[in-house]
């Protein structure tokens, strides 16, 4: 039985973790030897938060490899698969924008994150800039890099919705606020990308919205599986 | 209706399009700190000036090596030629007048 004490790091600490693990997938993938670098330094950011925030919680080994499935708090968004380049740029863009926005909000108040995001913030910025360079390049670019951008942010514009539902715990963040703050930036960006923001729903038919409550969707199951064999396989082990 | 989603295994998929040697080359310089002068750490492709700075800044400053970050085309670099190297440095080998060795440097004083 893995100990876990309420508390938002919990959530914010998934959300890091698994989307560090999916950047971690370009290693060896990425289009050009320099990206690879700039997305592995945004993983190793993540993995740092990721630690901080899991250990407030509880053990950070036992809750990063022994929890289920349905035991993980983080975002659905988080978990989607990379795709193509411009997928994991569009990922980036919905993600870090707000993460950016709720770790201002939460470094200026009193909680125990405050530390953490306080110090955090300046990485997120960094993370937020690089998705909206890259944003601006391929929507501004060639017909195909605009296609496959757009093509991103209308596949992931589902899974934005959940990001702006109340987290227990962070009572005193205003999630309406926060979402407005969120599709003022994110709107002027793709305005500067030449991009359409996204019509529609911020949630799909049946998923979204749930990650928070521990429903995944099914590309989770497989990334949990690559992370979690090693310690599953040899508890225990040290190298 | 299900919710469309990114495809797995797609990484590699379709990149094959715009090679990396496309992209111009350019020089790199750190200032490792305030007091010092840029010194040239390397070099790195990047398709603009602006992505060559993160690019740079990604490489060459993760272990908090540097304060500041210059990037420069390498094509504007215009170097000395190897051919030339006898006329260009020799004649100042044998000018020791020419080095402040005749200075007492005061403690305290390190980058001189």
């Amino acid at each position: 039985m893995i100990n876990v004490t309420a508390t938002p790091a919990l959530p914010l600490g998934d959300d890091a973790l698994i989307l560090s693990h999916r950047l971690g997938e370009w290693a060896g993938h990425a289009p050009v030897l320099e990206e690879e670098v700039a997305l592995a330094n945004i993983a190793l950011d993540l993995l740092g938060q990721a630690r901080v925030l899991l250990s407030l919680a509880g053990d950070e080994d036992e809750l990063a490899y022994l929890r289920e499935e349905r035991q993980f708090r983080n975002l659905q968004l988080v978990e989607q698969p990379n795709g193509d380049f411009a997928h994991t740029i569009a990922r980036q863009l919905y993600f870090s924008t707000y993460q950016e926005l709720l770790f201002e909000h939460l470094a200026a108040g009193e909680s125990e994150l405050a530390p953490l995001a306080g110090k955090a913030v300046k990485e997120v910025a960094y993370h937020r800039d690089h998705a909206e360079q890259w944003t601006i390049r391929l929507g501004d670019g060639t017909d195909e890099s605009h296609t496959r951008m757009q093509r991103a942010l209308d596949t992931l514009w589902g899974f934005t919705g959940e990001m702006f539902e109340p987290v227990d715990g962070l009572e005193a963040v205003s999630w309406a606020t926060l979402h407005d703050a969120w599709t003022t930036r994110v709107t002027a960006i793709l305005g500067q990308a030449t991009l359409t923001i996204p019509e529609g729903p911020q949630r799909g038919a049946w998923t979204a919205g749930a990650g928070r409550q521990g429903i995944h969707t099914e590309p989770f199951g497989r990334l949990l599986a690559e992370m979690q064999h090693l310690h599953r396989s040899h508890p225990g082990a040290t190298w | 209706m299900t919710t469309p989603r990114p495809t797995e295994g797609t990484a590699t998929a379709g990149e094959t399009t715009t090679r990396p040697t496309d992209w111009p080359l350019w020089e790199v310089f750190v200032r490792s700190r305030r007091g010092l002068s840029h010194t040239h750490a390397g070099s790195l492709h990047a398709p603009d000036a602006e992505m060559a700075l993160r690019n740079a800044r990604d490489l060459y400053t993760r272990r908090s090596e540097g304060v500041s970050i210059w990037v420069v085309p390498s094509t504007q670099v215009t170097a000395s030629s190897p051919d030339e190297k006898d006329s260009f440095f020799e004649p100042a080998g044998d000018k020791p007048y020419r080095h402040p060795t005749f200075y007492e440097i005061p403690d305290g004083v390190h980058h001189l």
